[in-house]
Parts: structure tokens; C-alpha cells; sequence
């Protein structure tokens, strides 16, 4: 067995799911091989180098990788595709956007987002929005796959890896890459988060969304929202936790004025505690909350900020 | 210019999902089926285009099941002016479905291709992406805009930090996010003229593609159930909870 595993890191250091996506790749048993592809990457490369289990550390840097443009990334990860057994990469908004491109070329039928290695070849994944997991055994020669992170955990330091340089593919010249506007926060990731504080619709506004920041600043928490609150406007699309959106599973869990959409448990029902605040008694969450009030929202938050002292 | 659209035929996004007892798959009986709300966007995006006067046709293709036909009828109503069904009994799996695609394509010779950015039944999120590869087509996933300049085509996608903007050159791939746009609802009106918009039905065989699937699916299972909850009276019993029995903060 040889494995790739391709990072996603912002030049700097690896993004949090890079790591959980050692940890899935080293039960494949077999020498894991990360790559760092980007522009100005070198310190993810030394980043890479320290993880445990890591055993060789590919970088290629140049600028037709930088925004990890899918044809670029895929023309790279091919050229060095014949020497792997498995190429896996977290199912991030990155690996969700090339993989399927480097399996289409490989021709092989790509394993999404899986939970569980059952062995070399056979992977558990969560299908209809985690409420079916389904057993899958591939086939290909090669596999390809994307990882749940929040499935596996991260893979600590302790590791020395040796580096080489990977010689950059050209530009595939068919799209741009013009730049991205990124959220702002000087809060956790939502998907690295211990804890999470999440808003629905029942917030209201994006004014009373921001009832939420005080419990978040005591708690130390990310802060999510579910799809209704994204459609209303009350905070930007990054902030989704959901099928479709981010899939997160924090030590706790607090979902304000969410009633509980399919869709949305989807993202968040393997979190350890779930807090729910609902003032509907009917709320489907309550049915997976380890605790829930039956209260109006905004006086229970600024009660929860006061009692956190 | 010409855009192909995809509709995929899903369970009903807000119907509980049940696994058959043997583990084999899930059960579809008598389930209330629609088209996948992200195929559902897409097709909305291709006719909100075609009423900007930027598009001329719109070609819906829709690949399964005979009934697969009330899906294509559905993206007619919304808008689009003719179907393909390439019929199958059994499910394609994500290459497979990229190879019919790909086939079709090459004889429709659209010049944008738009998808969901991922079926609600089995996640994959795959599709999209294999089409343009296979095409050697540029691909732009998870779109929440497109405006088209002459030959190239401006982007703005969903990512996890919050949005990206790219440019692709023409032809290409684009699947839908959630904010692209609201899909409209079928009128009565829409729905009959949709019933005699032209339809072909095709065979994979006279594509030429091989859709032996590649992953076998050895089991199907319910997720382990989460332990029941208590209600808690208000904010200090729950933090008192949270300390002393959850131990989280």
C-alpha cells in the first residue's frame, strides 16, 4: 500500500480536516505520503513534516496553484497519480472540488466522504444527509477518497518526514483564479471548534443574530447558523452547518431557535452534547438534544451569558 | 447558446428515510420521489438565462428509471424545451453517469453545462465535476452567481472561508449551490404545455458507454441512535448540567 494524501493548507499551516485525513489514511496501513501543493507553500511543507505518521512530504509550489484551481491541482496530483494505491484528500470545499476530477481521469469511481475504513478496500459512508450508512467495496486499482474529518481524529505532532520537491505541472489555462473573500473572525473555526453556538431562524435578524456573540465570547465557541438563517441574510454562507453546508462535531453542541431540519442534523448530530433553546415544544431537535429548554430564546441567552459569569 | 441541464429523480427531501431489513438499500415503495432540489436550481439558473435572452435552448437530461420521465416533465414545466431520458433500471453510479453525460454532450454540443452540486440521496457530489473532466472542460462547483462575458464565464462559488471568484473559459461545467437563485413554482398552465415538449428516450448501449458499477454495496444500515435527553427548566439549571454532568464547560 502507498498512500497520498493531499493537503489543504493556506501557504501557512495545514487546515484543520488535513490532519483527521492522516489519521484515515494511516488505517489503510501502508506509507502515507502528503502533498502540499500552492503558491508560497514552503511553511505548510515544514508544517506537514512534524505529523505523526507522515513518512514523505511532497511540496509543489508555484503560482498556477494558488486558489487551488481544480484542473491545476488535478494535472499535479495525476502526474504522480501511478505511484499510489490510495489518494485521499479531506471532503472539504477543496476536495470536494478537484477529486472527483482526478478520479474521472483515473477512471475510477470516487468514495465520497467516508467515516470508517473497514479495510484496504471497503469504506462505511453516511448517505441521505447521515440518516443511512451505507458499506461500500471498491473495485478500482487505485482509490479515490474523500474523508469525513469529523470521523477521525486528528493526527498529532512527533513526526519527521522528509521533504522533496514535486515539479509543478503547467497551468491547464482554463480558468482564472480571481481572488476570495473570506469571513473575518477572530473566533475558532466552525470545523475545529470544541464548541459550537449555532442560530436558526428564529433569531429573526441579522441584528438579533448577534444576541449570540456574547454566549460564543464566553464559551470560546465558533459560532454556525442553519440554512434558514444563511437564506434570510442574517449571516454569510460560511457560517452553514448542514448536508450541504459544513459538517461539524464539537464537544457541544448549542442550537438557538433551530427547529431541526433533516438537512441540518445532518451536519451536526455526531457532536457529543447538544444544547437546543427552542420556545416550540414540537422542535425536532429536542429528539436529539441531550438537554433543551422550552423557552423564548432571547431571554434565555442573555440568562445562559449571565450564569456563565 | 445552448445549456444542458441534469435532473436527477430523488427521495423526497423531506421524507424519513427507511432501510429495508435485509441491508440491501432503502426503501422506495410507494416514497414520494421529486427532482433533486439542486437539480431543481440549476434548471431554474438555465431559465432565468433564457428569459435574460443569453440562452437559446435548454436541453434537460435525466438518466434512471422509466419514471425518471416525470423529472424531465417537471424541468419542462419550469422552462426547459426538450428531454433525454437515458433509461436504466438499475442506479448509475457517479462515472458512469459523467460517461452518458460526456456522450451526450459531445452530440448536443452545449456551450455551458449546469448541474446540482450534489444529489440529496446518495451525497456524492461528484457528477459535476467528472462531466468536466472527461470533456477536458473547466469546471466551477458550488456557484451562488455566473455571468456570462462572450466566451468565458464569471464565478462566484461557495467555499468554506466564504466566496471565490473565478473565470472559466467556454465551454464548461458549473453546479449549482443553494443561493444561486429561489426556483419557481410549476403552474398548472406550464405543466400541460410541458406534457407535449419533445422527450427522447435512450439506452446506454447506443452511447457506447460501460456503466458496470464499481463499488459493490455490501451493506446498508441505519446510523447508531443518540441516547434520549432531558428538558431542563431554564439558564442555570442547564449550565449547572453542562458543568457537573455533561462536563463540557
Amino acid at each position: 500500500m502507498a498512500i497520498l494524501v493531499i493537503a489543504e493548507h493556506d501557504g501557512k499551516n495545514l487546515k484543520p480536516g488535513t490532519t483527521n485525513t492522516i489519521t484515515a489514511a494511516g488505517k489503510l496501513g501502508g506509507d502515507v505520503t502528503v502533498l502540499v501543493a500552492g503558491h508560497n507553500c514552503a511553511e505548510a511543507g515544514a508544517a506537514a513534516v512534524k505529523i505523526k505518521g507522515v513518512a514523505k512530504v511532497l511540496v509543489s509550489d508555484a503560482p498556477q496553484f494558488e486558489g487551488a484551481l481544480a484542473e491545476n491541482i488535478t494535472a499535479l496530483v495525476l502526474s504522480v497519480a501511478k505511484n499510489y494505491t490510495h489518494i485521499v484528500a479531506p471532503a472539504t470545499g477543496m476536495g470536494k472540488n478537484f477529486m472527483p476530477r482526478v478520479a474521472a481521469l483515473l477512471d475510477v469511481q470516487q468514495i465520497s466522504d467516508i467515516s470508517s475504513v473497514v479495510s484496504a478496500d471497503t469504506f462505511v459512508r453516511p448517505t441521505y444527509a447521515g440518516n443511512v450508512m451505507t458499506t461500500v467495496q471498491s473495485s478500482d486499482a487505485i482509490k479515490v477518497i474523500t474523508v469525513r474529518a469529523t470521523a477521525f481524529d486528528p493526527a498529532g505532532d512527533g513526526g519527521s518526514a522528509a521533504v522533496e520537491t514535486l515539479a509543478a505541472t503547467s497551468a491547464a489555462g482554463l480558468s482564472k483564479f480571481n481572488g476570495q473573500e473570506l469571513t473575518k473572525s477572530v473566533r475558532p473555526e466552525l470545523t475545529a471548534a470544541r464548541i459550537i453556538v449555532s442560530g436558526g431562524r428564529g433569531m429573526g435578524s441579522a441584528e438579533n443574530f448577534k444576541i449570540l456573540e456574547p454566549l460564543a465570547d464566553k464559551l470560546g465557541a465558533a459560532v454556525g447558523a442553519s440554512r434558514a438563517a444563511v437564506d434570510s441574510g442574517f449571516v454569510p454562507n460560511d457560517y452553514q452547518v448542514g448536508q450541504t453546508g459544513k459538517i461539524v462535531a464539537p464537544e457541544l453542541y448549542v442550537a438557538v431557535g433551530i427547529s431541526g431540519a433533516i438537512q441540518h442534523l445532518a451536519g451536526m448530530k455526531d457532536s457529543k452534547v447538544i444544547v437546543a433553546i427552542n420556545k416550540d415544544a414540537e422542535a425536532p431537535l429536542f429528539s436529539i438534544a441531550s438537554y433543551w429548554i422550552v423557552d423564548d430564546l432571547f431571554k434565555v441567552v442573555p440568562e445562559l451569558v449571565t450564569e456563565l459569569g | 447558446m445552448k445549456v444542458l441541464v441534469t435532473a436527477k429523480r430523488v427521495i423526497d427531501p423531506y421524507v424519513k428515510v427507511r432501510v429495508k431489513s435485509d441491508g440491501t438499500g432503502v426503501e422506495t415503495a410507494n416514497i414520494k420521489m421529486t427532482i433533486n432540489p439542486f437539480c431543481e436550481i440549476a434548471v431554474e439558473q438555465a431559465v432565468r438565462m433564457k428569459e435574460a435572452g443569453i440562452v437559446t435552448e435548454i436541453v434537460v437530461v435525466s438518466i434512471g428509471a422509466p419514471q425518471c420521465q416525470e423529472t424531465i416533465r417537471t424541468a419542462m414545466a419550469m422552462g426547459a424545451d426538450r428531454g433525454i431520458l437515458v433509461e436504466m433500471a438499475e442506479e448509475a453510479q457517479p462515472l458512469a453517469v459523467a460517461k452518458l453525460l460526456k456522450a451526450i454532450i459531445e452530440k448536443e454540443q452545449p456551450r455551458l453545462v449546469i448541474m446540482g452540486k450534489q444529489a440529496i440521496d446518495d451525497d456524492s457530489n461528484q457528477c459535476g465535476q467528472m462531466v468536466a473532466a472527461l470533456l477536458g472542460w473547466p469546471q466551477a462547483t458550488h456557484i451562488s452567481n455566473v455571468t456570462i462575458n462572450g466566451d468565458t464565464a464569471d464565478i462566484t462559488r461557495e467555499i468554506d472561508g466564504g466566496l471565490e471568484k473565478l473565470t472559466v473559459n467556454l465551454p464548461a461545467v458549473v453546479t449549482a449551490d443553494l443561493r444561486l437563485n429561489e426556483p419557481r413554482y410549476v403552474t398548472l398552465p406550464n405543466i400541460m404545455k410541458a406534457k407535449k415538449k419533445p422527450l427522447e428516450n435512450i439506452k446506454p448501449d447506443a452511447l457506447g458507454v460501460d456503466v458496470k458499477p464499481r463499488l459493490k454495496t455490501l451493506n446498508v444500515a441505519e446510523p447508531a441512535s443518540r441516547s434520549a435527553g432531558v428538558k431542563v427548566a431554564d439558564a442555570k439549571e442547564l449550565v449547572a448540567k453542562l458543568k457537573n454532568e455533561a462536563r463540557v464547560i
